[in-house]
């Protein structure tokens, strides 16, 4: 055995964080934010939120607002997305790019108000998002004067209630029309007696909700909750689960799926890239090389991201090799896994060269520290809410 | 959960039994099985097979992490237990008792481990 427990003592923490101590949580550090890794069991938190419901302190995410008359058209030029065309109220999945099409980060983007958006970042590429958002406020048509980036990283605590029974845990705890909320809409409203932005949105593939309050009130809208939760079967989760919760989901991960090496077309995430754009004369940062990447993807598709579900026990990690089972040659690699609390076996998700991308290709197995062990490959997601 | 004052302890958080008729049972820590999370699959050493002190054995597979696991000691393998490698879980919820590993028959008594005490100390970075 080695000591995997670490600790760092400049790491951000969130409002929550005594609250996360007091219930004995093993906390980690996850980039550059100590954040609860799990309460007790991640096998049982991952189950809870799957049958039940379960809690997350997200407030490591990053969140930045856009306001002004012309807050819209710079996220259609800064993102991929035709975000001038989202409804007030509701929220999109996106992307931000480099110049060569690259993905810096997927992302969130909530449309709060005709002039005002919010960009929810990962934790580790928030300040990367932040400065070319910032950056690309000097569009070809001059300084986007009419547009203010603005760092509300601080301003925000981010809990997510998640499974079955979120909605009906929070129905006690506000009088807003929970049920007339949308999935991947957002709006703003009272929870347990504090300003909230009330998201229907997760990572987890249940349905589910995300609060983002104000620092100071995120230890009362998480007790109101855990108390509201507690006959619900609710329990407190740590990124652990979240992290096989996702995977289960078939949801990407930037640093694992997602990468500046990949375009949107290369992580099968093309429908995220909106050509069809009418501000900025049609253009926006990355457009040409993405032009050019989903016309490969046509003609000579790249590695294709599937699942892989294990016949053994053995469970495959990020950047393992995928090979042909017959002479070992390498076919892809593996970029998460873990053993799968629903299926009850490891699962993973890697890219494949196209030849062994269908679902029910014979013949594939991951190198498992030099042995090689025979995988099914899967459509993903492996799950799916009923 | 407290280390057992009748065991001993290797830095690479194992412990080890007194030995009965020369041999002794090796396991992990409480410590260690709580930095691991749930472990899921465990691959032991098999009957007959010779490990050596400090050098690894097999391995732990948890939800976030795979761990080697290094033998404390040096010896024969006599036997591994059945029960954890059909119910990983053990090594959680039973690590001093149900969640043994193996059993082994010292070649050589061990020199360089850890009395309960000491080996507290050392899981706790003091």
């Amino acid at each position: 055995m080695t000591d995997p427990s670490a600790g760092s003592a400049t790491a951000h923490k969130t409002a929550l964080d005594a609250t996360h101590r007091e219930l004995g949580a093993t906390m980690t550090d996850f980039a550059g934010w100590e954040m609860p890794l799990r309460y007790g069991s991640e096998r049982e938190e991952h189950l809870a939120v799957r049958s039940h419901a379960g809690l997350f302190d997200l407030s490591h995410m990053g969140e930045i607002t856009i306001t002004g008359p012309e807050a819209g058209e710079l996220l259609d030029y800064a993102l991929v997305g035709n975000l001038t065309k989202l409804a007030v109220g509701r929220a999109r999945y996106t992307m931000i790019c480099d110049e060569n099409g690259g993905i810096l980060d997927d992302l969130i983007v909530y449309r709060l108000a005709d002039q005002e958006y919010m960009v929810v970042a990962n934790a580790s590429n928030s300040q990367t998002v932040l400065d070319a958002l910032r950056a690309r406020q000097d569009a070809p048509e001059g300084k986007r004067s009419g547009a203010e980036v603005r760092d509300d990283r601080d301003k925000y605590a981010l809990l997510a209630v998640q499974g079955p029974e979120a909605v009906g845990i929070l129905r006690g705890l506000t009088g807003f029309d929970l049920d007339g909320l949308r999935y991947y809409a957002g709006e703003r409203d009272i929870v347990a007696g504090k300003s909230a932005l009330i998201a229907r949105t997760g990572y987890t593939g249940e349905d589910g909700f995300e609060l983002f309050v104000a620092p100071e009130d995120a230890v009362a809208v998480w007790d109101a909750v855990r108390e509201a939760g507690a006959g619900a079967g609710l329990v407190p989760c740590g990124l652990s689960c979240r992290d096989t919760l996702r995977l289960e989901a078939g949801m990407p991960l930037y640093g694992n799926e997602l990468s500046t090496a990949l375009t949107p077309f290369d992580a099968g995430l093309g429908r995220t890239v909106k050509f069809a754009k009418t501000t900025n004369d049609g253009r926006f940062v990355g457009r040409e090389r993405l032009e050019a990447a989903a016309e490969r993807a046509e003609t000579d598709p790249p590695r294709k991201l599937v699942g892989l579900v294990a016949t053994g026990r053995r469970v495959p990690r990020a950047g393992y090799p995928v090979v042909a089972a017959g002479d070992g040659t390498v076919i892809g690699e593996v970029t998460s896994g873990a053993p799968s609390p629903t299926l009850g076996k490891p699962i993973a998700m890697a890219y494949v060269d196209t030849g062994y991308a269908a679902a029910g290709t014979e013949g594939v197995a991951v190198d498992i520290r030099g042995s090689h062990e025979p995988y099914e490959v899967v459509a993903l997601p492996f799950y799916k809410r009923s | 959960m407290s280390n057992p004052q009748q065991l001993r302890y290797s830095k690479e958080h194992e412990w080890l039994s007194t030995a009965e008729d020369g041999v002794s049972t090796v396991g992990i820590t409480a410590h260690a099985a709580e930095a691991l999370g749930d472990v899921v699959y465990v691959q032991l050493p098999a009957a007959g097979d010779t490990v050596t002190a400090g050098e690894t054995c097999g391995e732990l597979e948890s939800t976030k992490s795979v761990s080697d696991l290094y033998s404390p000691v040096s010896g024969e393998v006599t036997e591994l237990n059945q029960d954890v490698v059909d119910d990983p879980a053990l090594v959680n919820s039973a690590p001093f008792e149900g969640g043994w590993l193996f059993k082994v028959k010292l070649s050589e008594e061990p020199d360089d481990l850890l009395s309960a005490d000491e080996y507290t100390a050392f899981a706790s970075g003091n």
